[in-house]
């Protein structure tokens, strides 16, 4: 059927035509990609607004007045418009007070901490009722919200890792260039100091009741949790 | 302080808490807040326009005019406000800087009008946001230019962070910029892209006869020429591949990609020709592979950025292209069987079947005309007239398509490229200026030592603090007090935090060099002759091990620079080993026992703190101002 000599022409017309379609086969089944890698999307970041409840009820709610709410959240509003903070500005904002050492890891922490319902982001009524009890609230309520700081996992207990996450990452916080200059274990000893405060009966972890008792037997605790009491 | 966060401080201040239980000291006091104010209106008349806005929106930014103390200068006591003698058109744009966040340029405002407000009022151009700053910039180059001002900033080279050797290997394949050996591999590579192709080409060029047969291709002339070279530029590119494979960070995302697969494919026929060489059978299509070695060329498109983006435009034109295809094949399919019908009585015709025809109808509708094919009926040459003309439309609408694309691409990767240019000064800079902020904590705990000093020394004198800070600050500076309090650690400056490291480490250092140099009663030398490569083990020795052996290899000495230059003690006490590395230095310096008054070390002090003795305030408060003089010498 074919002419003399076609033959060689043809076979390279089907190898070329195989390769190809072999290619294209891979392509669509993901194994190779013929795509571009310079394009990348951009994340589409849905801007969630959200609008806190009304003053008097947030007034109502927490322990600051009206004039106070109003200031507090126009610096809200002011970082975030859309109404809630994800954990990346809250890092951020919170990065640019320790400009020394790497805020990061306390930022989350803290994060984790205010964002009671765990949704993974922060509303104002949670940035202000977790202020509330910060700067208003009684000794009491200022210590519990600190164990649930420390409670990582929250179970209700704290035990050494935990707290060693905490101490490390304040330490974090300071950074490199400090006097004297700091070591690997300080954050253990430290952490060692705390336990042998806290710990009353021994068992290796602090559950709720004695890390109340054992801060309030220390004056310097008692009396430096009163400290931010005029912040607003 | 952080810009534009200052309205957040309360918050940071309060989350404080979380270190209260951790913390084993007492917290230091709070500034009081002396004059509390309620949030308040002001008004702000700049030249006759009135503009009102909060006190704390203003406040948000207090290391510029209107946050900070400086506007009070500008306080008219008659009428409640303050007065600024400036443009109110460009104030419009720096108060909704102060609302937003955001700086914008107006594109109407000449370029040096708008930088000296913004001089005027103490903000960075640099904060200018991204949709005005390229214009900005753009604006402001053209300037410079008319006015012949060649302010060439130099950018300092960004200290990336210690990358790994892999990490390395992978921006010197992906940026040949970086390094000259990546220059050098760049062009090699390339080089051999450029002779593998070319030697593709000559293979085929008839070379002349041997004598007693016919003409011979060079490929088969100097066969083994050729094969060698083909060789060695295979061997360059299965180096290539392997090491692009091994530097990879991804290596499952690196053979995917597609210059991955060109690679492969064009080093693919030659390893498949050693192997089959010996298969008679199938030596005929091993000739056809050597088309591939043609997928060679497609290497360049590492080097050539414009082959990159000819490749991505037909490929985001694939659309369009397909349209072509579909729109020209229905049309092929048509024009051929109705020239194949229409000349099919005609005698000794060339359209012998319909597919046959399709020559004859691509070459027409493209206008190419080869006129091997002609119709000689007169309803043939109706059709292939019809044919003609409408070939030209259909291959003439998608094409502007594709064109606008490319132009659209083309440009955008030069933008593109121009911003990542100037992304990098910007960045720079506004790292200088946050590294500001982080010092201006040092500072103030300086001048807070400054003063305690001064009282101790007895002169009455209150507040001789250089400049009041504000509120805001000395909240934020309580704290970072507050967290050095409770990790027991002070917050010092890296020269100072350097000269602490020395101190620790050669304290324990035993001195073999005459007395006139140790120390005198409450000062440290922290110079020392080169020591043996053995590890002295130091008991109070705060630093890692390679720290350590830095040290040890390279001894230096902290030479406080002064007015007067006198070498004659310095040679005699120093006793070192060779002076010429001194000499260079030593000209205009003089070299003293009592090098650094540094507070007392560590080891020598059991509290955690020290503080510097008071009786020497002097070197204290000279060494911010003199730490620029230290030079540091090394002396091999």
């Amino acid at each position: 059927m074919w002419a003399e000599g076609e033959s060689e022409g043809l076979q390279t017309l089907g190898i070329v035509v195989v390769v190809c379609s072999s290619l294209k086969l891979l392509h669509y089944l993901g194994l190779i990609d013929l795509s571009d890698d310079k394009i990348e999307d951009e994340l589409e970041m849905t801007m969630v607004c959200h609008r806190p409840e009304g003053l008097e009820q947030l007034e109502a709610q927490t322990n600051f007045t009206k004039r106070e709410l109003q200031v507090l959240y126009r610096g809200f509003k002011n970082e975030c418009p859309s109404g809630v903070v994800n954990e990346e500005t809250f890092k951020q904002i919170y990065a640019q007070f320790f400009p020394h050492g790497d805020a990061s890891t306390y930022a989350h922490y803290l994060f984790n901490a205010f964002d009671t319902t765990q949704t993974g982001s922060v509303k104002f009524e949670d940035f202000v009722t977790a202020l509330s009890i910060l700067l208003r609230g009684t000794v009491h309520e200022k210590l519990r919200w600190t164990f649930n700081l420390y409670d990582i996992n929250k179970d209700g207990y704290i035990n050494k890792e935990e707290m060693m996450d905490i101490v490390k990452a304040i330490y974090d916080m300071m950074g490199k260039y400090t006097y004297p200059v700091l070591k690997e274990d300080t954050p253990r000893q430290h952490v060692d100091v705390f336990f042998q405060k806290m710990d009353k009966n021994k068992d290796g972890i602090v559950t709720l009741d004695e890390f109340l008792e054992s801060c309030q037997e220390d004056d310097n605790i008692v009396r430096s949790l009163q400290l931010f009491q005029n912040v607003m | 302080m952080a810009a534009g966060v200052a309205a957040w401080l309360p918050f940071a201040r309060a989350a404080a808490i979380g270190w209260m239980p951790v913390a084993n000291c007492p917290m230091p006091l709070a500034p009081a807040d002396k004059n509390k104010r309620q949030d308040e209106l002001i008004i702000l008349n700049v030249s006759g326009r009135r503009f009102q806005t909060w006190r704390t929106t203003l406040e948000r930014y207090p290391d510029t005019l209107l946050g900070s103390t400086e506007k009070e200068f500008f306080f008219n006591e008659d009428t409640k406000e303050y007065f600024f003698d400036r443009d109110p058109e460009v104030f419009r744009c720096v108060l909704n800087f102060y609302r937003t966040g955001k700086l914008h340029y107006p594109r109407y405002e000449c370029i040096s009008a708008y930088d000296d407000e913004l001089a005027f009022y103490g903000i960075l151009p640099e904060i200018i946001g991204d949709c005005c700053y390229e214009e900005y910039k753009d604006r402001k180059r053209e300037n410079a230019e008319r006015l012949m001002d060649d302010n060439d900033s130099e950018n300092n080279q960004e200290s990336m962070p210690s990358l790994s050797f892999r990490q390395t290997m992978w921006r010197a394949f992906e940026n040949p910029h970086t390094s000259t050996l990546a220059l050098v591999f760049y062009y090699v590579t390339g080089f051999f892209i450029a002779v593998s192709v070319i030697t593709n080409v000559v293979e085929t060029v008839p070379c002349g006869t041997v004598p007693g047969s016919k003409e011979l291709p060079c490929g088969e002339r100097y066969s083994v020429a050729f094969f060698c070279l083909d060789t060695a530029c295979v061997m360059i590119f299965t180096v290539e591949y392997l090491l692009r494979l091994f530097a990879a960070p991804s290596r499952y995302r690196f053979i995917r990609s597609v210059m991955s697969i060109i690679d492969v494919v064009a080093i693919m026929p030659y390893y498949i020709g050693l192997v089959m060489t010996n298969n008679e059978d199938v030596s005929g299509a091993f000739v056809t592979l050597r088309v591939f070695r043609v997928f060679r060329i497609f290497k360049f498109s590492r080097h050539s950025q414009g082959l990159r983006i000819l490749g991505y435009t037909l490929k985001s034109c694939a659309s369009e292209l397909g349209f072509l295809l579909f729109s020209l094949t229905m049309a092929i399919i048509i024009f051929a069987t109705v020239m194949f019908y229409a000349e099919k009585g005609s005698s000794a015709s060339k359209f012998t079947s319909i597919p046959a025809s399709f020559w004859y109808t691509i070459v027409t509708m493209t206008t190419l005309g080869y006129g091997d094919m002609v119709p000689k009926t007169i309803a043939g040459k109706i059709f292939g007239s019809i044919c003609s003309l409408s070939g030209v439309l259909v291959i003439a609408l998608p094409v502007p398509v594709i064109v606008s694309n490319f132009s659209r691409i083309y440009h955008q990767n030069q933008r593109a490229d121009k911003r990542r240019a100037q992304k990098k000064a910007r960045l720079a800079r506004i790292r200088v200026a946050k590294t500001g902020s982080s010092n201006a904590y040092l500072h103030s705990k300086r001048n807070g030592l400054l003063n305690e000093a001064l009282e101790l020394a007895g002169t009455p004198e209150e507040e001789h603090m250089g400049k009041t800070t504000s509120l805001i600050e000395s909240q934020h500076h309580h704290l970072l007090h507050c967290l050095e309090k409770t990790t027991n650690h002070e917050f010092i400056d890296e020269q100072m935090f350097e000269q602490n490291c020395l101190e620790s480490s050669m304290q324990n250092y035993p001195s073999t060099r005459s007395p006139s140099l140790s120390s005198h009663p409450g000062l440290t030398t922290t110079c020392c002759s080169r020591r043996s490569k053995k590890t002295t083990h130091l008991p109070n020795s705060n630093l890692p091990a390679t720290r350590l052996r830095s040290m040890q290899e390279l001894s230096t000495i902290h030479i406080q620079g002064s007015e007067q230059p006198s070498l004659t003690t310095s040679r005699s006490s120093l006793n070192l080993k060779a002076d010429d590395g001194l000499r260079p230095n030593c000209k205009t310096s003089q070299i003293t026992t009592a090098i650094i008054s540094i507070p007392t070390p560590p080891a020598l002090t059991p509290e955690g703190e020290s503080r510097p003795p008071p009786a020497s305030p002097g070197p204290n408060t000279n060494i911010p101002s003199i730490a620029s003089n230290v030079v540091k010498v090394s002396a091999l």
